[in-house]
């Protein structure tokens, strides 16, 4: 089992749902966040003073998968969430230890999907 | 008496008070952090209440009461007796003298009001209210009385002040450069941007300032007649013209116009109409509007960083230096041919109403300076003014008000 995370752009979250449902991957967590990569931030001028360096809002996607989803995962977010610019976001994969639906007791691989 | 002028300037007094309540509070309460937004609010709408109680008790008598060899006015009037609904013809011949003491009590209600943008997200709350009240009584209400009272002495020379450009804003915004000195910057505010939490709160204060101002100057007529229109005229004309002056600046400055500033360029267009709106005609207030757009952007996003005190929320840079503006081009502008009880100004040929006008200035900024500087060491010696460096981190919501305006979970 791996956690697929996704920071991706805030515009981009629809087309990477719809890809990620393409290749049967729908359960996800999905948040808000503030993050500054190779972008920066944007300046933000408030009279006259200018404060470069804000955070820029990102959305981040918190996905649970098996092994032979690891794969189609990152390939459906790349599609999504590609444009080729600096700011497109960034995909981490971990390990994930232990996955337990808390509805039924289920636990492993099959209380993922 | 006249029911017209009557009704006029009792709806003008209810404007004035929702200039500062929720106006003012609220264009200041976007611009703290979201840690210190109830904070402003109480303390606008607590000095509503605290100063409300004072010009009752005795500071409408300090500022409007029989006069004392032209500085202050006599208890006299304390607890407003002998205020009631005769007219008093030295002040307005046509409404009761109650209709122009509430009136004015509003005016004393946002001047201390203002200042709140010197020291906020930083006072401690007892030290505000002492300050508040002990400000009104020793600075305010001797200056409405020399500005307005009868008898008082700058009145006798002749000075120009139609709405409160000298006592309300440039008393003001002194003080609160005095007390950003003396208080000191908030924690953090040369190492990382302080930003406003809520610019439309600041842009909806903004704009119940501007709807407010219109009984703050044309209620300054006292009538409801030509001179009430003209200050109503004079104050759009020279707000529109500072609002888009100020965008139109920082769009060439910067590369974008921001809300924010034209918000900021409209309240400094107010600020320094409000001692002119009643001398002046409308392509002057216009002129007036543009030219204090310049002058407060220069203070506020040039100078403040040059000099490096914190003005948290530019109390100073708006309403003390557009209220200099503003007093002074009333002395170039006036014209008698707008308000035959006026003066001719520089530009038509009067230099005397000019040096009355600088006269008053160097008056005010320095009485003023000087007693805030006395007052603030008398609280801050007292309670002390600031709060702990660790209250101001946590925000002064939780830790003078005890409670939160927003919540993460429900």
């Amino acid at each position: 089992m791996k956690l697929v995370i996704a920071i991706i752009q805030p515009h981009k979250l629809e087309a990477v749902k719809r890809e990620l449902e393409a290749v049967e991957v729908n359960l996800m967590t999905v948040t808000n966040v503030l993050g500054q990569g190779r972008q920066k931030g944007v300046t933000e001028i408030y009279r006259g003073a200018k404060e470069a360096g804000g955070l820029l809002n990102k959305v981040r996607l918190d996905i649970a998968v098996n092994e032979d989803f690891v794969e189609p995962t990152i390939d459906a977010v790349t599609r999504g969430a590609h444009t080729g610019s600096v700011g497109d976001g960034k995909i981490f994969v971990v390990e994930l230890a232990q996955c337990i639906r808390i509805s039924t007791g289920e636990r492993g691989g099959v209380a993922i999907g | 008496m006249n029911s017209g002028d009557t009704a006029w300037v009792l709806t003008a007094s209810a404007l004035v008070l929702l200039m500062t309540i929720p106006g003012l509070a609220f264009f200041y309460g976007g611009l703290v952090r979201r840690k210190n937004v109830l904070s402003i609010l109480m303390q606008c709408f607590i000095i509503v209440c605290v100063i409300s109680l004072q010009w009752v008790l005795f500071g409408y008598s300090l500022a409007f009461g029989p006069d004392f060899h032209g500085i202050i006015g006599t208890l006299e009037w304390a607890g407003l007796a002998g205020v009631g609904a005769a007219p008093n013809s030295n002040y307005a011949a046509t409404i009761p003298h109650s209709a122009f003491m509430i009136f004015q009590a509003m005016f004393a209600v946002i001047t201390p009001a203002l200042i709140i943008g010197a020291y906020a997200e930083r006072v401690k709350f007892p030290a505000f209210l002492l300050f508040t009240v002990l400000w009104a009584t020793f600075v305010y209400d001797p200056l409405a009385h020399w500005v307005w009272g009868a008898g008082g002495w700058l009145k006798s020379l002749g000075g120009l002040d139609f709405a409160g450009g000298i006592v309300v804003h440039v008393s003001s915004g002194i003080s609160a450069l005095v007390l950003a000195l003396l208080l000191g910057k908030r924690v953090g505010y040369n190492h990382k941007p302080i930003r406003p939490h809520n610019l439309p709160f600041t842009v909806l204060g903004a704009a119940l300032l501007w709807f407010g101002w219109f009984g703050f100057n044309a209620g300054s007529a006292l009538a409801a007649d030509g001179l009430a229109a003209t200050a109503f005229v004079n104050t759009n004309t020279a707000t529109a013209a500072a609002g888009l002056a100020w965008a139109l600046i920082e769009w060439r400055h910067n590369g974008s116009p921001t809300i924010l500033g034209a918000a900021t360029g409209a309240v400094a267009g107010l600020v320094a109409i409000t001692p002119a709106c009643g001398f002046v005609n409308p392509m002057n207030a216009m002129l007036i509007g543009i030219i204090v757009a310049f002058v407060c952007y220069i203070a506020v996003a040039v100078m403040k960083g040059k000099l490096g005190y914190d003005d948290s929320l530019d109390a100073f840079g708006v309403h003390g230096v557009g209220g200099t503006v503003g007093t002074l081009l009333t002395g170039i502008f006036a014209q008698k041919a707008i308000n035959p009880a006026g003066a001719d100004g520089l530009l038509f040929g009067n230099l005397h109403t000019f040096g009355i006008q600088c006269l008053m200035l160097v008056v005010t900024v320095v009485f003023a300076a000087i007693m805030t500087f006395i007052i603030f060491k008398i609280v801050d010696a007292a309670i002390g003014m600031r709060v702990e460096e660790k209250n101001e981190i946590i925000g002064l919501d939780l830790t003078q008000q005890s409670e939160a305006a927003y919540t993460v979970i429900e």
